[in-house]
């Protein structure tokens, strides 16, 4: 089977500093890619690179065997099928919740109203979110405002979905909602990337977990590979240092 | 010192009729330059060189010389070439747009870029082209910050298109002075012309406050 994404030796540095180094990754279908990792290790980066957001300087990427890179293609068409969940959420402050979600189906995939509309609230009930159809993105708590974002992603009926730290912005009482509706949607069978520090959610919903640091992808497994048995000093020593810090957080001593 | 209500009151349906061309020539000069300051912001935002530079030498031109030189060179040079005769009206409303113009393109390009970048990248994440992510992510936003400044421009046009006098466009100032001729007279004349000038531009200014309110 031909894999979703396939990535070959990506290459990206924002002026002379390296942030992505021979990148290779292949992606199926239906999987779902957790990529973990220290702050400043390219995992973001990369991930933005997937939509070309950001433009790698060497390297291919392949979207269901299409090259981002061939210059005759049209970047917007690809970027339809690929939906971004961005850690600030990025919604549309002048629009209602349900025209957020439907602007783009009615614009770029030209549905007609009523079934970008129909489509919408369908996508709201998903997300539980039914009661804000109306309300502007600004009455929205972070979490709900999250949930909103993926509903618009989803709008589009992406074949992927990208989540770029969909929970780094959110006060701790609200991660769980956005994680529970991004973990139906594993189960549903979206093909997902997701660039997270939520360590038990990468364990529960990832199929694969790639570790990664100064911009190389240190190791890569099975979550159970990854968290149990990792073979990288650094790999431990990222894992440990977490594991103390959740401690921390429960008032416990990790010693 | 006398003041002479009687010569105020002579010239009034003259400056009346004055008035109504300065509002004409103001309201057209606002639209003509607002769509050109609009081409001219988006082309200096280019990411081509050889349309950004032009539109900079565009702006730098008309912010960097006397709106009164560009006035002269519009109604003796550029209309007579264009249309074989001179024609004051035209020849205003063409220089103060082509002027008008140079402002709001900063206007516009301040405001398109004073967005977040996270605005541009979810609407293009969605798919939209750029076209599409200015029309209706970008502008809808950005018009609403560019108010205040749009609205200074304007009223600075309105007053700025007193200098039209010079090639005889019968507006608000060619009746004042000619007022101020006919009867050796300085403040009749001058300070009616700033009473009606002021109302125009505090009107203006009251009305982009309603609009500011009801787009906030």
């Amino acid at each position: 089977m031909d894999p979703m994404i396939e990535v070959i030796d990506l290459n990206k540095s924002f002026g002379s500093q390296t942030v992505l180094k021979q990148i290779n990754l292949k992606v199926y279908n239906q999987e779902v890619v957790v990529i973990i990792g220290p702050s400043g290790s390219g995992k973001s980066t990369f991930l933005r690179c997937l939509n070309l957001l950001e433009q790698p300087q060497g390297g291919t990427i392949l979207i269901e065997g299409q090259s981002l890179m061939d210059p005759n293609i049209k970047i917007s068409n690809i970027r339809a099928e690929v939906g971004l969940v961005f850690q600030q959420f990025n919604l549309f402050p002048h629009m209602k919740v349900i025209d957020n979600i439907t602007i783009a189906p009615i614009q770029v995939r030209k549905w007609p109203v009523e079934k970008a509309r129909s489509k919408a609230v369908e996508l709201l009930a998903k997300v539980g979110l039914s009661e804000k159809a109306d309300v502007y993105p600004d009455s929205l708590s972070g979490g709900q405002a999250q949930r909103v974002a993926i509903a618009r992603a989803l709008a589009m009926e992406p074949k992927i979905m990208l989540f770029d730290e969909p929970t780094s912005a959110l006060d701790p009482e609200m991660v769980g909602e956005v994680l529970a509706v991004m973990k139906d949607l594993a189960k549903e069978g979206m093909t997902m990337v997701i660039v997270t520090h939520e360590m038990d959610f990468a364990r529960e919903v990832g199929d694969r977990v790639l570790f990664m640091e100064q911009g190389i992808i240190v190791e890569e497994g099975t979550p159970e590979e990854i968290f149990e048995r990792p073979i990288h000093e650094r790999t431990k020593s990222f894992l440990s240092s977490r594991n103390g810090y959740a401690f921390l957080l429960q008032g416990r001593h990790p010693f | 010192m006398d003041f002479r209500l009687d010569i105020i009151i002579d010239y009034l349906p003259l400056i009346l009729k004055g008035a109504m061309l300065t509002i004409g020539i103001s309201l057209l000069s606002i639209i003509l330059g607002s769509i050109l300051g609009l081409v001219i912001g988006f082309g200096k935002m280019s990411s081509k060189m050889i349309v950004r530079w032009p539109m900079s030498a565009y702006i730098n031109f008309f912010r960097g010389t006397p709106l009164y030189v560009q006035i002269l060179m519009v109604h003796f040079g550029l209309i007579p070439l264009v249309l074989g005769r001179t024609d004051p009206i035209t020849a205003a409303i063409i220089a103060l747009s082509l002027n008008s113009a140079a402002y709001t393109a900063e206007i516009f390009r301040a405001g398109i870029q004073s967005m977040s970048a996270g605005q541009l990248e979810a609407a293009y994440s969605l798919g939209m082209s750029h076209r599409q992510a200015m029309q209706f992510i970008i502008l809808p936003q950005a018009i609403k910050r560019m108010i205040p400044a749009f609205g200074n421009e304007f009223i600075v046009l309105v007053k700025d298109s007193s200098l039209v006098a010079i090639i005889a466009a019968p507006e608000i100032m060619y009746w004042s002075n000619g007022m101020s001729g006919q009867y050796s007279r300085i403040w009749e004349p001058y300070l009616f012309a700033s009473l009606i000038y002021f109302i125009l531009t505090y009107s203006l200014s009251k009305l982009l406050n309603v609009l500011e309110r009801k787009l906030a």
